[in-house]
C-alpha cells in the first residue's frame, strides 16, 4: 500500500520540474544535519562559495600555457594537480586531477555515467546539458553523435577515447591549439579556450572568433 | 590480484546492494587496463560512514564499444575508458 491508497477528491499537481523536489530534498537534509551538529550551516555556505568561484578560466591558462611550453605540458600531464600550484591556481581538495591530450590522431572527451563528476575546481561548476541524462547515457552509446550535435565532426580514422569518470579521478582535455595562433600571446590564446572544449565536446574558438559555448 | 598495464580484464557481473561506483554497461565485460591511478579507499563502505578501508586500486579500462554495444560495428579504434577499482575485476587472460 502507498501513501496514495486514498479517495482522489482532490487534484494532483503533475509534477512540471525535478528541480524543486531536488532543493527541498537538499534544504532538508541540511536542516537535520546541521540539528544533529554533523555540519555546519557556515561550511556550507563556504563550500558553496568556492564552488561558484571557480571558472574556465582557470583550465584555460593551464591549457594555453602547455600550448606555449611543451616542458609545462608534459608536466601537466603527469602530475596535473602540481601543475595548477605552478601557475598559482587552486587544484581544490582530494579529487585527482588527470590531463589528457587531443592530438590529431586521438580525441578525448568526458562523461560521467553515474553522476556528475567533473573538474570543479580548475573547471567550475558543470554545465547543465553535463548532468542530463542523455547526455550520460549517449556519450558511451553514441559518442561521435553526440560530437557531431556540438559541432564537432571526427574523421573515422580519428581514435575517439571517451572517459567515464566513475570514482576519484576528474579529466581535463588539453584541447588542439588552433592553426593560425602562432602569433598569439599565453592571455590571447587563453582566451580561446572555451570550457565545452576542455570537456572535449568542442573545439576551442578560432582566432577572431566569439567564443562559442553551448 | 594486481594487473598491469595492458592486461585483459574483465568486469565482474555481480549484483551489488547499495551505493557502488562500476557501471552496468561494463558489468560482465572484458577491457584492457590503460592506466593504473593508484590507491583509494572504497566508496562502498566510505558511502555509508565506514573508512573505506582496505584502499582499492583504482584502473583505467578501455573497452572496444562493438563488445559493449553489441552491433554498433563501425570505429574500431575508439574505445570507452572507465575508471574501476580492483575488487571488481578478474583476469580475462
Amino acid at each position: 500500500m502507498t501513501e496514495h491508497d486514498h479517495e482522489h477528491d482532490h487534484p494532483h499537481t503533475p509534477i512540471a520540474d525535478d528541480e524543486q523536489p531536488a532543493a527541498a530534498r537538499a534544504r532538508v537534509l541540511e536542516e537535520v544535519l546541521v540539528e544533529k551538529g554533523a555540519i555546519r550551516r557556515a561550511d556550507t555556505r563556504q563550500e558553496i562559495d568556492w564552488l561558484v568561484s571557480r571558472s574556465p578560466a582557470d583550465g584555460a591558462r593551464l591549457v594555453a600555457r602547455a600550448w606555449v611550453d611543451p616542458q609545462f605540458k608534459e608536466r601537466l600531464l603527469s602530475d596535473a594537480r602540481e601543475a595548477a600550484l605552478e601557475l598559482g591556481l587552486d587544484p581544490g581538495p582530494s579529487p585527482v586531477v588527470v590531463a589528457v591530450e587531443n592530438t590529431p590522431p586521438v580525441h578525448h572527451m568526458v562523461v560521467c555515467t553515474l553522476c556528475s563528476c567533473y573538474p570543479r575546481a580548475l573547471l567550475g561548476p558543470p554545465p547543465h546539458w553535463y548532468k542530463s541524462l542523455p547526455y550520460r547515457s549517449r556519450a558511451v552509446s553514441d559518442p561521435r553523435g553526440v560530437l557531431a550535435e556540438f559541432g564537432v565532426g571526427l574523421e573515422d580514422d580519428v581514435e575517439l577515447r571517451v572517459l567515464d569518470s566513475t570514482a576519484n579521478i576528474r579529466y581535463l582535455v588539453i584541447p588542439r591549439r588552433p592553426s593560425g595562433t602562432e602569433g598569439l600571446g599565453e592571455n590571447e590564446l587563453a582566451a580561446l579556450v572555451t570550457r565545452d572544449s576542455m570537456i572535449g565536446v568542442a573545439q576551442p574558438s578560432a582566432p577572431g572568433e566569439p567564443p562559442r559555448q553551448s | 590480484m594486481t594487473f598491469q598495464a595492458g592486461q585483459r580484464v574483465r568486469v565482474a557481473a555481480r549484483a551489488h546492494e547499495g551505493h557502488h561506483r562500476t557501471p552496468a554497461y561494463v558489468k560482465g565485460k572484458s577491457g584492457r587496463v590503460e592506466r593504473i591511478h593508484g590507491a583509494f579507499t572504497n566508496p562502498e563502505t566510505r558511502a555509508y560512514g565506514g573508512d573505506g578501508l582496505p584502499e582499492q586500486r583504482l584502473y583505467l579500462v578501455g573497452f572496444d564499444p562493438s563488445d559493449l554495444w553489441p552491433g554498433s560495428g563501425g570505429q574500431t579504434r575508439d574505445r570507452v575508458q572507465v575508471d574501476i577499482y580492483e575488487h571488481w575485476l578478474e583476469d580475462a587472460g
